[in-house]
């Protein structure tokens, strides 16, 4: 049984928690004690757990992910569940049904999404470390933005199972946090084998950051700085990377060709999953009250258009669409040739290099609203949705400002080097504090 | 290019409703998003994915599962120890 409860009582002005545990009980360990936020859509028992839609207010999971087992397990104090775009679908936190969050950097722009609570619970000093999920750079966008750091693990190595699925070929569950050593704490308890994701490996994540990184070869592709990047941004990661060749690695160009259609193959693949996930919302075994005097059709439409937010309607719209007869060959099996011609592209690069760096994302944190327009929001995840697409790790570090506003370093690595990045990110923290 | 009445048709197989008020601009967005898509045209190679993957289904016996009352404890209609739900026929 929990020996200990901790106070939480934070001052949440960014509207960062959907849900606030005022007096969480812990056991002793690794986290023992530590106030640890999880994102809405990871199961927990007995705390409301809603991916920030209305069709899922008031669900109280029977049972806890597997990550957030193991953080109990460790000790951790759950201290709440953050705000998020609707089941991860945005880029903002924007499209969450219960209100924005706020960039704790500077209150008139967004925090980025989909983690977008999460990394501002961390920024704005509420919590110490919090547990995000990244689909197609939803860890990443809202630590570059709110100038904390977070990681996008290998595909396999941390547990899916009682995160509610948005795109499952594609996401993870990752940790967030002030500091690399942090995150790679959290790394520590959360990565391992789990027998109920069975694409769960075996690979346990055991490792002390370390900072000396002489003889790294970075890979720099020209993608990551070219058309669509913000100039500025470009310069300050610029900078960044000169101080990773300070402290000894070396840097070789690279070309990612595959980038041009990576996107739309996220979005693509990304849907379809979406499509055939959400389907299980039907205000029958959890949700608002399917009217079951009605027929079947009826009811389940009548719940869904009232409880799904626009953005969610829209992507179960495009996956459907994507996968309807005749459109299949066009849109998904093209979208998976794609994917592969990605991974094949990060394979050629990285018999060169040992990781590849360049920013988390093109610009800093929008103004609220001001992507109001669904297809200039997906074009901001084109630098982060190639890892995803790859299953490969990535880690975004805070190396900077630009007008004020915190830029982010990326570094992605080879399938299961989750601790090569996290030293990469660790060096460069090191070097600079 | 996809009309208002495809789009309205998605939505039906979609079972997430559009109304009248949202047609025209979802049709607009979803045109614009298309022909983004059409990228996908472009892309060259074989399809062929080849995987050392293998099966990790375990054994069909029944194990430990959750209490009824907790599983039924989400559902908005219940009867007799029972998920209610609409009439499919």
């Amino acid at each position: 049984m929990p020996a200990q409860t901790i106070t939480f009582e934070p001052d949440d002005k960014y509207n960062a928690f959907l849900t606030v545990c005022n007096k969480p009980a812990h056991t002793t360990g690794k986290l023992a004690g530590i106030a640890v936020a999880v994102k809405d859509n990871i199961s927990t028992t007995g705390i409301e757990t809603t991916c920030a839609s209305k069709i899922l207010k008031g669900y109280i999971p029977p049972y806890d992910a597997h990550a957030v087992a193991l953080l109990k397990q460790a000790g951790a104090a759950i201290a709440g569940k953050t705000n998020m775009d609707e089941f991860g679908m945005g880029t903002t936190t924007e499209n969450s049904a219960f209100g924005p969050t706020l960039n704790p950097c500077d209150t008139g722009r967004v925090p980025g999404g989909s983690s977008g609570g999460s990394a501002a619970a961390i920024a704005a000093g509420m919590v110490r470390m919090a547990l995000g999920t990244d689909t197609g750079g939803s860890i990443r966008c809202p630590a570059a933005f709110c100038g904390i750091v977070g990681l996008k693990p290998s595909y396999g190595r941390v547990s899916r199972y009682g995160l509610i699925a948005y795109a499952n070929s594609l996401e993870q569950i990752g940790p967030m946090g002030k500091t690399v050593s942090d995150v790679s704490t959290l790394m520590g308890v959360i990565a391992g084998h789990d027998r109920h994701d069975s694409t769960s490996q075996n690979k346990p994540y055991d490792h002390m950051p370390k900072a000396d990184i002489r003889g790294l070869k970075i890979g720099i592709p020209e993608e990551y700085f070219g058309k669509g990047v913000d100039p500025q941004v470009s310069a300050v990661v610029k900078k960044a990377i000169g101080r990773l060749e300070e402290l000894g690695a070396s840097t070789v160009p690279c070309s990612i060709p595959s980038m041009e259609y990576a996107l739309a193959a996220y979005y693509v693949t990304c849907t379809c999953e979406a499509s055939s996930n959400l389907a299980r919302f039907d205000g029958v075994r959890y949700g608002p009250a399917a009217d079951t005097k009605k027929s079947w059709h009826d009811a389940y439409q009548e719940v869904r258009s009232a409880a799904f937010g626009t953005e969610v309607r829209r992507r179960i719209m495009l996956g459907t669409f994507a996968l309807s007869s005749g459109y299949y060959g066009k849109y998904y099996a093209k979208a998976q040739i794609a994917r592969e011609n990605v991974r094949n592209d990060f394979q050629r690069i990285f018999r060169d290099v040992d990781v590849i760096a360049g920013p988390t994302m093109p610009t800093i944190a929008f103004k609220l609203k001001e992507k109001s327009d669904p297809l200039s929001m997906y074009l901001a995840d084109i630098l982060t949705v190639p890892a995803n697409l790859a299953g490969i790790p990535a880690i975004s570090v805070p190396c900077g400002t630009s007008e004020g506003m915190p830029v982010g370093l990326q570094i992605m690595g080879r399938h299961f080097e989750d601790e090569r990045i996290v030293d990469v990110a660790y060096a460069y923290e090191q070097a600079v504090n | 290019m996809v009309t208002e009445k495809d789009v309205q048709h998605i939505a039906e197989l979609a079972d997430v409703g559009v109304s009248a008020g949202e047609l025209e601009n979802f049709t607009f967005q979803f045109n614009a998003i298309l022909e983004y898509f059409d990228i996908l045209d472009r892309v060259e190679g074989s399809g062929e994915i080849t995987r050392d993957l293998y099966n990790v289904l375990r054994e069909d016996e029944a194990e430990p599962s959750l209490p009824q009352e907790e599983v039924l404890r989400n559902a908005p209609a219940r009867e007799d120890g029972f998920i209610k739900a609409p009439r499919v026929m």
